[in-house]
């Protein structure tokens, strides 16, 4: 990589190590801390996807057999925690956000660049602590959701471990968001304007405003629990007088809008993806970007729906019914636009694009799905079951993390220069898109006919049908084998990309692949239409 | 040669057909043995029917333009420049809220059906001794000639296992016996942590909290035994917290409570 460094532009390049050990420096650039973010993050989705594995396998006989009781209540409050605060929230905020944002609002990096490495060197000590706590004295073995008394009378090593590592990961994911708001606001390239912007500024704005209004919220909440725990105060402890159902409260007032937090971005990036792929400008702008809005209002009103059986009076379940149901109208806006943005399209059927479709098809099963559960006379029966479980590895896996794949095979040429190997991508689409469904679909049966979640055992008749979803897990499983490939061999010896292989308008596309340290040789080019694909063209003629 | 309009009505017809007939003819769910059943098990078939409708059309869109409108190798250049659609756009909206209000207040009705929105401190005969206002659970499903037939139970979970108390007996049972057809009303607390009383049979779940007592009020239906599981994470044993309940005939009901009658309080 060849940069010509104006002396002007930047003091602490001539520090800052070159190559691949600039990603373990403290290094400023964006684009670094982005890559360094989504590693990071893939590499503790290998440690949930184990452990996840570890959980099917033990629900492959209805006996609990393969690790003990304990363990196996360590080992889902692992994986539900890892999943969400080390790879989901990190990567499409933090990893995308990064490399992206600064490119998409014509800037030379984030607004706060220090803040901005501060926030990702928060994540891999809270990561490793967390992973570290079950050899301490075993992990919090109280679920990702901590309710108390349960995460009060649980060993305590593990449960304050647990606390003091999502303290910092909410403390960086707030960095964080207050980094992506300073950016988009403040640091435009004069003459754009925000309606101008691509979509993902707009997800990532109404993300950051949600990471900000929920997340102190939760760090409020813990440090309350962790007092409980090591001081034996009482504010949730019933013993003392303390009330169980505040804590569920103020938990799901952050994590509600975090399920938002995870799949807003996705929405973003899709929005960027579908257009190049489609050769179509993205139906819909100015209703995409009121329905973004529309989901950050919603879902801070939302919470309780996560308790229709918990303590919570009968109009107050009605309430939350209703306002939950209202999110589907915003959301379902979206997915018609996406769908019309494909109509009529010159689409290039290609691993981004098959995984962009795959978001869309698990994502509206799951959007369903979540329009019953808000019903609370539906939910009364499937709460805290395997429906739930199904329910929500369709929002998260089917929804965001197909996404993810989808923007991987979508910007590494970008960040590498090198093209992905197209046959292994498909190859990778296939086994991840019939292993998902294989294992998640039938969860939905056990739910309704028995099977609560967070079991290590249960009723012999739900063997078979686990047994299918434990399959379909090994296949996800499978499935990260040629992704791995594919990634190794193209960075190495991949096809040359060329500075646009996909011929995209986005800022990120006018510049080299991969790109200069401040982003552009010269200044920053005004894209005023970043979705006017067939336009051009017809101009040009 | 048809043309596209008829097509499109084709297809649409094709859709709502299939999802109709998967509605009315695939059961997904266990057996009905309460009142709340049949109520739930209603509401279950329309969501499922919107359901599949919404999905089906959804992945036939999306599939159907991946074919249709895939990229020819000989083909370069762009789509149509088409950026919105105002009229379209505002139809998309306007349809799923309705949709959404109407299951709203759909849902509303069968909650009422099940007795969700029923007052649930009065007529409870355990409430007089008790100052605790209980607010959160599943009242009765028929208001005003409960108590007289109505049957209370009291209900203490803890790791991991149900007590079921029957004060009229002065006894204490580790399986729940109900006869048939009869109204059931437990007032339900926890000894430590969260747990959960939920028969799958029976459509109804309800906490059971440290702290905070929960009603649940139900109508057995159906003679059988049917599993009571703990649907809340509460320890290491969670999944092996269950216990019975067994719905029998009033005459065998009967049998049951006068064997284990005591004439005194003997805990």
């Amino acid at each position: 990589m060849t940069i010509s460094i104006d002396p002007q532009k930047t003091n602490n390049e001539s520090i800052q190590p070159k190559g691949w050990l600039r990603y373990f420096s403290f290094s400023l650039d964006h684009k670094v801390i982005g890559i360094q973010y989504l590693v990071c993050g893939f590499l503790f989705y290998l440690i949930g996807g184990t452990l996840a594995s570890a959980i099917r396998i033990e629900l492959a006989s209805p006996m609990s057999d393969f690790m003990p009781r304990d363990v196996y209540n360590q080992v889902l409050t692992l994986h539900g925690t890892i999943m969400i605060f080390l790879w989901i929230v990190p990567v499409v905020n933090g990893a995308f956000g990064n490399y992206l944002i600064p490119f998409y609002v014509g800037a030379r990096d984030m607004a706060f660049p220090r803040l901005n490495a501060v926030a990702f060197w928060l994540i891999p000590p809270s990561g490793l602590m967390l992973v570290a706590s079950y050899f301490v004295d075993g992990a919090a073995q109280a679920g990702w959701t901590a309710y108390p008394p349960l995460s009060i009378t649980t060993p305590q090593s593990g449960q304050i471990i647990w606390i003091l590592s999502v303290l910092l990961l909410g403390g960086s994911s707030i960095f964080g968001g207050i980094n992506f708001i300073a950016t988009i606001i403040k640091l435009r390239r004069p003459g754009l304007k925000l309606m101008q912007l691509p979509m993902y500024c707009w997800a990532m704005l109404g993300t950051s405003i949600l990471v900000v209004l929920s997340t102190p919220v939760l760090a409020g909440t813990l440090i309350l629990l962790s007092f409980d725990i090591i001081a034996n105060t009482g504010f949730f402890n019933p013993v003392l007088g303390g009330n169980v159902v505040v804590y569920q409260h103020l938990f799901w007032f952050y994590s509600h809008p975090a399920v938002y937090i995870m799949v807003l971005p996705a929405f973003g990036l899709v929005s960027e993806i579908l257009p190049v792929h489609a050769r179509k400008p993205l139906f819909g702008y100015t209703t995409m970007v009121f329905s973004i809005m529309g989901i950050v209002v919603l879902g801070l009103v939302v919470w309780a729906h996560h308790m229709f059986t918990s303590g919570t009076p009968p109009w107050m379940r009605l309430f939350f019914t209703i306002a939950t149901a209202f999110i589907a109208v915003p959301t379902g806006i979206k997915f018609f636009n996406w769908v019309a943005t494909l109509w009529g399209g010159k689409i290039s059927i290609n691993s981004a694009m098959l995984f962009s479709c795959g978001f869309i098809i698990n994502f509206v099963f799951g959007g369903i799905t979540g329009v019953a559960l808000a019903q609370v006379p539906f939910d009364i029966h499937v709460h805290d079951t395997y429906f739930v479980v199904a329910h929500f590895h369709y929002i998260v896996y089917g929804g965001t993390v197909f996404i993810i794949f989808s923007s991987i095979y979508h910007w590494f040429p970008k960040v590498t220069g090198k093209m992905l190997n197209e046959k292994l991508g498909i190859l990778h689409f296939i086994i991840t898109f019939i292993g998902f469904n294989l294992c998640f679909a039938p969860q939905h049966w056990l739910g309704l006919n028995g099977m609560p979640r967070r079991v290590a055992e249960y009723d012999p008749q739900f063997q078979f049908v686990n047994q299918i979803s434990s399959l379909g897990a090994l296949l996800m499983a499978i499935s990260t084998i040629p992704f791995l490939i594919n990634v190794f061999l193209s960075v190495r010896n991949g096809k040359s990309a060329g500075d646009n292989p996909w011929n995209a308008l986005t800022p990120e596309w006018l510049t080299s692949s991969p790109p200069p340290v401040e982003n552009w040789e010269g200044e920053a080019p005004l894209v005023e239409e970043p979705y006017s694909y067939g336009k051009e063209i017809s101009e040009q003629k | 040669m048809l043309n596209k309009n008829t097509y499109l009505i084709l297809i649409i017809s094709l859709v709502f057909a299939i999802s109709f007939w998967i509605g009315f003819n695939v059961n997904l769910l266990p057996a009905e043995a309460s009142i709340n059943a049949p109520i739930y098990d209603e509401l279950f078939k329309i969501l499922f029917i919107i359901g599949l409708i919404i999905f089906i059309g959804m992945t036939i869109a999306v599939v159907y333009s991946l074919f249709k409108f895939r990229k020819r190798n000989d083909q370069i250049g762009d789509g149509i420049a088409l950026e919105g659609n105002l009229s379209l756009e505002i139809v998309w909206t306007i349809i799923p809220s309705i949709i959404v209000l109407l299951i709203g207040l759909y849902s509303y009705n069968i909650y009422d059906r099940m007795g969700g929105m029923k007052e649930l401190n009065h007529n409870h005969e355990m409430m007089s001794s008790n100052t605790d206002k209980i607010w959160a659970g599943i009242s009765q499903n028929s208001d005003n000639e409960i108590a007289k037939n109505n049957l209370s139970i009291e209900v203490s979970a803890m790791q991991f296992a149900f007590l079921f108390n029957y004060p009229k007996g002065n006894f204490i049972s580790g399986e729940l016996h109900v006869p048939v057809d009869q109204k059931v009303s437990m007032k339900m607390e926890s000894k430590d942590v969260i747990h959960a009383f939920w028969v799958p049979e029976f459509r109804i779940k309800q906490d059971i909290i440290p702290g905070q007592p929960t009603i649940l009020n139900f109508t057995p239906t159906k003679v059988g035994k049917y599993p009571i599981i703990c649907a809340e994470l509460c320890g290491p044993y969670h999944g092996g917290m269950r216990a019975s309940i067994i719905v029998e005939e009033e005459s065998d009901y009967n049998e049951w409570f006068n064997k284990n009658k005591k004439p005194e309080v003997n805990l």
